[in-house]
């Protein structure tokens, strides 16, 4: 009975942060939509000559093609009527057909949301696996060798723009070194570099939390402790330190998703990685408004789940947070 | 000590999602069901990877179709030489009566699309009727009917139409097989007739071709049998993609990747003239414009040479006429070639009554000699030219501002009148005979990317004749297009700025690339390894 009572309210908090989270896909994907729709409208040019050129190539684009797009995507209608529609197909789960390929948008995401789960994750894998190691390790021995290099490191990573970096990671591994793809997506290992490129900027932040983490701990009380009673440092690391560190590194993964997601938009554009950030851009320059609102709507949701994953695992590596300790 | 419960299944749950995620990326690569090799190698072996910007927007003919016949999976009735000459294709042969209202295409036996079934004329109406329905080339052509009649394509004119063969070369003309179409005419497949043909395809960005075993010729050992198109957006990549042995033939390279791959001992560069200017089209009937002495002025006062040796890093691109040599039928090397002369602008203007301000700007009757040279970021050299010519006509006493937009802008602003001057790059090449596409540009209400607002009764009435003059004497046709290019050059309704050369590098393990002026293909049948 004990077990039972104590499990309902933590059941009943799982279901309050999903409703949360829920509530807030759905404002994100309103708000999302909404604000592509005014901008989309807001940028120079006529859009049916834009999406007229979108579908023909500009040098075929005269006002004959444009009047026909006008005419047959409905573009003179009130802008009120169109949003309103969109809404209403929205709730329907609907995102409208792409003005440029006449494809349902749906089917166009459904193909380019893969490719671009599997370069966040591994991304956001890499990033994990590089930087919270040396910031551990450069945390030990502040003042080390190793803390002024991964210092100076993260200092250039992350000023550089992620489409320098990728330029640069291309020059060396694929023209100079020859040992990896330099873009596309069906040569074996041609995730590598894209993934890599966002790795190694979010590797340059998360390192460096985790070794303003790690002498934190290293100077606490418990960590002595922990050295006084015997344990080698290994031993204290593993099961003393490890988890402190994680709580802020995980937490702090919460902000690095915005970069993440606007540094996908440029990596894949670079690397020619058909993803949905690709996607985007393109559909920008054709003034393409349903494939703009179903791309960024896709990566706002996408911002939200990563989201709550991290807020998840912070939960799951500090249990302060969850039974109320802390307070 | 024995940890609790809960520790250890986090600890397993954290383990296995580690585990987890290594092989997951590792058997993603491999689960399109093509051989990879381990260790990476720069590009499959025997695959020929061809790169360039153009996304493919769509399956059907208008959209995608170019990118399908540049890589020979789908052909046409007709087609072009590199000199733009008419060669047959899916036609053997055509004839036109003596009133220039009927044409006859006879087409060639025993072909066979894709799928394996045979070429038929029906199936060959069926494609016509498809793109002369839809808004494209063959709407200009005043098409009454098309039919067929004992095997042959026969088209009806409601008026004689010279350039109709030439339109039969446009890729949304291409023909595909009755499979490759929808219960509503959409198309799903494409089941071409050309030497590929498509093994796979994942739109926007690539698709993959084999060699096709029915197009029939003898099979010659060290041909490229396979080959694939990738899109890829920027040119910095195209070119990391051939420098790094990954690509074998890039297109659309911008100034400075030539220059790079100039240096690089891992690419060979082809270049050719295309039948492409740049140009500022001119608003004729504007106050400030009307007078063709302010147009001249603003002719002498551009350095062409200056701008094609400093932007395009290529000084022979500097437009001594409308028409660049590759448009051989209408280019006139006798013609005198447009030259700078910055004091002979300003006599020009002077003597048009624009006198020099305090500010270096000109002015006539308290108005400002100020005008609004709009360019698009479509092509990238536009926005730089643009502000080249602004610092040029500055130095004659012109106030330029330089607007940024879209290509949009461009024909929209034709329309509302509102377009000044804008900068822009037309393609004469579209059609190989360019009498269809200037017929647009210089009719009497100008054209979308051609003349705005210029009055003219000689050259409308000559390209008409051009048009329909099916059984006109070569001499005179030569005459006419002689004295159409002597028209535009003296009274500019078009100021030529710089010509185009398509430079596309290839890799060092092919032999016999070649870059077809007309960018219709990109001879990948005629390709070797090394």
């Amino acid at each position: 009975m004990t077990t039972i009572s104590s499990r309902a309210p933590a059941w009943r908090g799982i279901a309050t942060a999903l409703a949360q989270r829920l509530l807030q896909a759905v404002l994100v994907a309103l708000l999302v939509g909404t604000l592509c729709f005014f901008m989309t409208r807001m940028l120079p040019g006529d859009m049916a000559y834009r999406i007229a050129a979108g579908r023909y190539g500009y040098d075929m684009v005269t006002s004959a093609a444009a009047e026909a797009v006008r005419l047959e995507l409905g573009l003179d209608r009130p802008w009120l009527a169109a949003l309103g529609d969109w809404w209403q197909r929205l709730l329907q789960l609907d995102l409208g057909v792409s003005q440029v390929t006449a494809e349902p948008v749906m089917v166009e995401i459904e193909r380019q949301l893969w490719p671009t789960l599997r370069l966040s994750v591994l991304a956001m894998f890499l990033s994990l696996l590089v930087g919270p190691l040396l910031g551990v390790l450069a945390g030990l021995k502040p003042g080390g060798l190793l803390d002024r290099v991964t210092l100076a490191v993260s200092v250039v990573l992350r000023a550089l723009p992620s489409f320098l970096l990728g330029l640069v990671l291309v020059l060396v591994f694929s023209v100079k070194l020859g040992i990896l793809p330099a873009a596309g997506h069906d040569d074996h290992g041609s995730i590598v570099l894209p993934a890599l490129t966002l790795a190694l900027g979010m590797a340059a932040v998360s390192c460096r939390v985790a070794r303003d983490a790690m002498v934190q701990v290293r100077g606490s009380a418990y960590f002595a402790f922990a050295l006084t009673k015997g344990l080698s440092m290994r031993q204290a690391l593993l099961r003393h330190g490890l988890r402190n560190v994680a709580a802020p590194v995980i937490a702090y993964l919460g902000v690095q998703l915005v970069y993440l997601v606007e540094g996908v938009v440029l990596v894949e554009t670079i690397f020619a990685w058909p993803g949905i950030g690709h996607a985007l851009v393109h559909a920008i320059f054709g003034r393409d408004v349903p494939m703009i609102q179903g791309t960024a709507l896709v990566l706002g949701l996408m911002f939200v789940l990563f989201n709550a994953l991290v807020d998840t695992a912070c939960a799951f590596i500090d249990p302060r947070r969850g039974a109320g300790h802390a307070a | 000590m024995r940890r609790p419960a809960p520790v250890r299944f986090r600890r397993a749950l954290l383990a296995a999602a580690g585990t987890a995620l290594l092989p997951w990326h590792a058997a993603r690569a491999d689960d399109r069901g093509q051989p990879h090799s381990h260790v990476f190698t720069a590009a499959a072996a025997d695959v020929l990877t061809v790169v360039g910007p153009w996304e493919m927007t769509g399956l059907d003919p208008s959209r995608a179709g170019y990118m399908f016949a540049r890589m020979e999976v789908v052909e046409t009735l007709l087609d072009v030489d590199g000199r733009g000459r008419l060669q047959i294709r899916l036609a053997t042969r055509w004839q036109v009566s003596a009133d220039g209202l009927e044409w006859r295409f006879t087409l060639r036996s025993n072909r066979r699309y894709h799928d394996g079934t045979e070429v038929t004329p029906e199936s060959v109406l069926a494609c016509l009727r498809r793109a002369h329905g839809r808004p494209g080339v063959l709407s200009m052509a005043g098409i009454r009917s098309i039919a067929v009649d004992s095997g042959a394509i026969v088209f009806t004119m409601a008026r004689p139409f010279a350039p109709l063969p030439y339109l039969l070369t446009h890729s949304s003309v291409q023909i595909l097989a009755p499979a490759s179409f929808d219960a509503r005419g959409n198309v799903v497949k494409i089941i071409g007739t050309g030497p590929f043909r498509i093994t796979s395809l994942s739109l926007p960005q690539q698709f993959n071709v084999e060699r096709f075993a029915g197009y029939g010729g003898l099979p010659i050992p060290g041909l490229v049998q396979r080959a694939r198109y990738i899109s890829v957006a920027r040119a910095e990549t195209r070119t990391l993609l051939v420098e790094s042995g990954q690509a074998d033939l890039a297109f659309s390279l911008d100034p400075p990747s030539i220059r790079r791959l100039q240096r690089s001992p891992k690419a060979v560069l082809l270049a050719e003239m295309l039948p492409r200017t740049t140009f500022i089209k001119l608003n004729s009937g504007h106050p400030l414009l009307a007078d063709v002495r302010v147009r001249r002025a603003i002719s002498l006062c551009v350095e062409r040479q200056g701008i094609a040796r400093a932007l395009l890093r290529d000084p022979d691109l500097g437009a001594t006429q409308l028409f660049p040599p590759s448009m051989r039928a209408w280019h006139d090397p006798s013609l005198p070639p447009l030259r700078t002369d910055p004091l002979a602008a300003r006599t020009l203007l002077e003597q048009a009554g624009w006198r020099l301000g305090a500010d270096g700007i000109r002015s006539r009757a308290g108005t400002r000699l100020a005008l609004t040279l709009t360019t698009f970021v479509d092509r990238p050299e536009l926005p730089l030219i643009a502000t080249a010519l602004q610092e040029e006509m500055r130095q004659i006493g012109i106030a330029v501002r330089v607007v940024i937009g879209n290509s949009s802008d461009i024909p929209a602003g034709h329309r509302s009148g509102a377009l000044q001057m804008g900068l822009v790059a037309r393609n004469f090449g579209n059609l190989p005979d360019p009498v269809a596409t200037l017929l647009q540009d210089f009719g009497p209400e100008g054209g979308d990317w051609g003349a705005m607002g210029w009055r003219n009764g000689e050259v409308p009435g000559l390209l008409q004749r051009l048009a329909s003059g099916t059984q006109a004497p070569p001499a005179q046709q030569q005459a006419d297009r002689a004295r159409v290019a002597a028209v535009l050059q003296s009274e500019l309704p078009l100021i030529p700025v710089v010509w185009y050369r398509q430079v596309c590098a290839t890799s060092l393990r092919i032999d016999g690339a070649s870059i077809d002026p007309y960018e219709r293909s990109y001879r990948i049948s005629q390709l070797s390894w090394k």
